[in-house]
């Protein structure tokens, strides 16, 4: 079906049935029960890791299949949400022109870095992108205030020309008339699960995208960003020339995360400058190696893991430890508390920078390696140690 | 008729002349051995020849084009091919897939575009690549890894993989370095297969001297990086010249 065999369309099946469950599957406590703040299921969380989840897999197209580390896909991310903005701001709030131009601008942006920095290879094309998206964070910051506007960052007004719906006077983006931030809630045995217009647009465009991942990675064109990595001297000397196909995964990568910085401005109509932020650039490159590089559903594994830890884990502040460790003494309630503190609330980066050790030492594959060890155990085989399929 | 011409080729680098003003003229469908000490300068002509290294002085011209200037995979398009001294093959990717991307490049050039194209549509360079896997005698392993194999065999898949491209010069640099004897002679007989069956020169360096006399029409030898000599397999072996620079006093 759709061009796949049997077992990448199981695959493909059970993604899209996990990803249209979300809303269920990230709510699994019940409403008011003390476990109710790790429910992740509300739609600002779920949009985020959909989007993020975008951004990580067209990163690893990049870096998992080439192995080009780029530091600087954030410079992408920015640059599409300006895009979306504008469009919005120009055009008409409705969403699909903005993501188009957001692609688009993102897709040409990444073609003018990626040529000039994929001239290097190793650790200098990846000191060059560092470079390159800390310069565009500046020039968005600073020289290019009439397109940006700086500090405060772009953002819908009143005033705005909107050459195709100005009569509207809605201030949100919509999907041909539909609201994005319209919600429906079902409330089902003490549980509030929450469907949210923008969480399925956005999870449709992911699915969308993940499709086409999956087509890449088992395409001819993936096999060879796979020789890229394995061995660019044999592949200039099979009179295949290297560049250009990095170069072609240089901008996929790019238009993915331009498709993710136009998802994030339909979601929340502002694009700042710090998106582009070298640090956005970093977590990307965290995800990818928290889920599994050079696999298809780890970039996505990875982009929910983090994005459950920041937003979950930095709500859980000194306030609620107290209320968890009551039942102990003052005096060891305090230490208990104190100690947790490192490592919630303000401190979630910590558990995240644990987290990823751990993974980098004991799983060099990932959560889906050890997802994989896992399933292996189960079925009582032993783990086969060079993976034929890297690719799921 | 010459399918490669090299005239004058001089390489310094630094202090150092590896290649002092070699003249070179290669018979096509040949089998022309390159020997000589170590140091004598046999793999930096090799690198010239591939576009790895740029000499400082001369020409080459290979079937009439100069290769010079030209990137190594635009010189692999026009026909010459490489294996290397350490199997270069594509480690991470299977047996088949190693075998099917020296097809596309054969197909295709050196670039295309075929990101949404499926794997199992490519019937065609399936075919090819499968049928050369058989020759190589390593249709068996199709589904391996490449990392995992063993030297020879990843040696023959290297061999393999240039012949897939049916390259019209085959440049072989110490096919045989670390290989055991059985397998040293199982190379000996492929090569010669492959040079009596298919329209193919092939150009070898090799210390073996057992892999050297049982395979070269021609032999060249080299020493501090000029041609010394350039005779028949008989005429070198008795050349006192030869022995001198290279054999030693215990001839072969």
């Amino acid at each position: 079906m759709l061009g796949l065999n049997k077992r990448d369309t199981s695959f493909l099946i059970i993604v899209i049935l996990l990803t249209m469950f979300t809303p269920f599957l990230m709510q699994p406590f019940s409403e008011g029960s003390a476990m109710a703040q790790f429910n992740g299921g509300y739609p600002d969380l779920m949009a985020k890791v959909a989007i993020f989840g975008i951004f990580a897999m067209g990163f690893n197209i990049l870096f998992g299949l080439t192995g080009y580390l780029s530091f600087g896909h954030a410079a992408f991310l920015g640059v599409g949400s300006y895009s979306a903005v504008w469009m919005f701001k120009l055009l008409t709030l409705n969403v699909f022109p903005a993501i188009i131009l957001s692609v688009i601008v993102a897709g040409l942006f990444s073609l003018l870095i990626g040529y000039i920095s994929l001239r290097r290879s190793g650790i200098y094309f990846s000191i060059l992108t560092l470079a390159m998206a800390e310069m565009s964070y500046r020039l968005a910051y600073s020289v290019f205030t009439p397109l940006t506007n700086g500090e405060t960052g772009l953002q819908l007004r009143p005033g705005d020309p909107r050459i195709l719906d100005a009569a509207d006077a809605s201030r949100y983006p919509n999907l041909f008339g539909l609201e994005l931030s319209t919600s429906y809630k079902l409330e089902v045995l003490n549980h509030v699960f929450t469907f949210n217009v923008g969480f399925y647009f956005c999870a449709v465009i992911a699915i969308i995208a993940f499709y086409l991942t999956l087509r890449i990675f088992r395409s001819p064109f993936g096999m060879m960003l796979r020789a890229v990595k394995s061995n660019q001297n044999r592949m200039s000397f099979t009179g295949l020339n290297p560049r250009p196909y990095t170069l072609a995964a240089f901008v996929i990568s790019g238009m993915y995360a331009g498709l993710a910085g136009g998802l994030l401005a339909v979601m929340d109509p502002l694009a700042g400058a710090e998106r582009m932020q070298w640090t956005v650039g970093g977590e990307v490159v965290i995800m990818t190696i928290l889920g599994g590089a050079g696999t298809l559903l780890g970039p996505v594994l990875g982009a929910g893991a983090i994005k459950y830890l920041e937003n979950i884990f930095s709500k859980i502040n000194e306030t609620v430890l107290h209320s968890w460790f009551s039942f102990m003494p003052d005096g060891m309630e305090d230490v208990v508390v104190s100690f947790f503190a490192f490592f919630t609330g303000k401190g979630w980066a910590l558990t995240l920078g644990l987290m990823f050790m751990l993974v980098v030492t004991f799983l060099p594959g990932g959560l889906v390696e050890g997802g994989q060890r896992i399933w292996n155990k189960i079925r009582r085989k032993k783990p086969d140690t060079p993976n034929n399929n890297p690719a799921e | 008729m010459s399918i490669l011409e090299v005239e004058n080729i001089g390489k310094r680098f630094g202090g150092l002349k590896a290649l002092d003003n070699v003249n070179l003229s290669i018979k096509e469908g040949t089998v022309h051995a390159l020997i000589g000490p170590n140091g004598a300068g046999k793999s930096t002509l090799l690198n010239v020849l591939v576009g790895k290294l740029v000499p400082d002085t001369g020409s080459v011209m290979f079937d009439g084009q100069s290769v010079l200037g030209r990137a190594p995979h635009e010189i692999n398009q026009m026909g010459i091919s490489r294996v290397f001294q350490t199997p270069e093959i594509f480690g991470d990717l299977s047996v088949m897939e190693n075998m099917m991307i020296p097809c596309f490049a054969k197909r295709d050039g050196s670039f295309r575009m075929h990101a949404l194209e499926r794997m199992m549509d490519e019937k065609q360079i399936v075919a090819s690549a499968e049928e050369m896997l058989v020759e190589m005698n390593m249709i068996d392993k199709r589904e391996m890894h490449a990392a995992a194999m063993s030297r020879g065999d990843k040696r023959r898949l290297e061999i393999g993989m240039c012949l897939a491209q049916q390259p019209r010069l085959l440049l072989l640099d110490e096919p045989t370095a670390g290989m055991a004897r059985a397998d040293t002679n199982n190379t000996i007989d492929l090569l010669r297969q492959i040079s009596e069956e298919r329209d193919i020169t092939i150009v070898i360096i090799e210390h073996d001297m057992h892999v050297v006399f049982s395979l070269a029409q021609r032999i060249t030898v080299l020493a501090q990086g000029t041609p010394l000599v350039e005779d028949t397999p008989d005429n070198i072996k008795g050349h006192p010249k030869v022995r001198e620079a290279y054999l030693g006093e215990t001839a072969v």
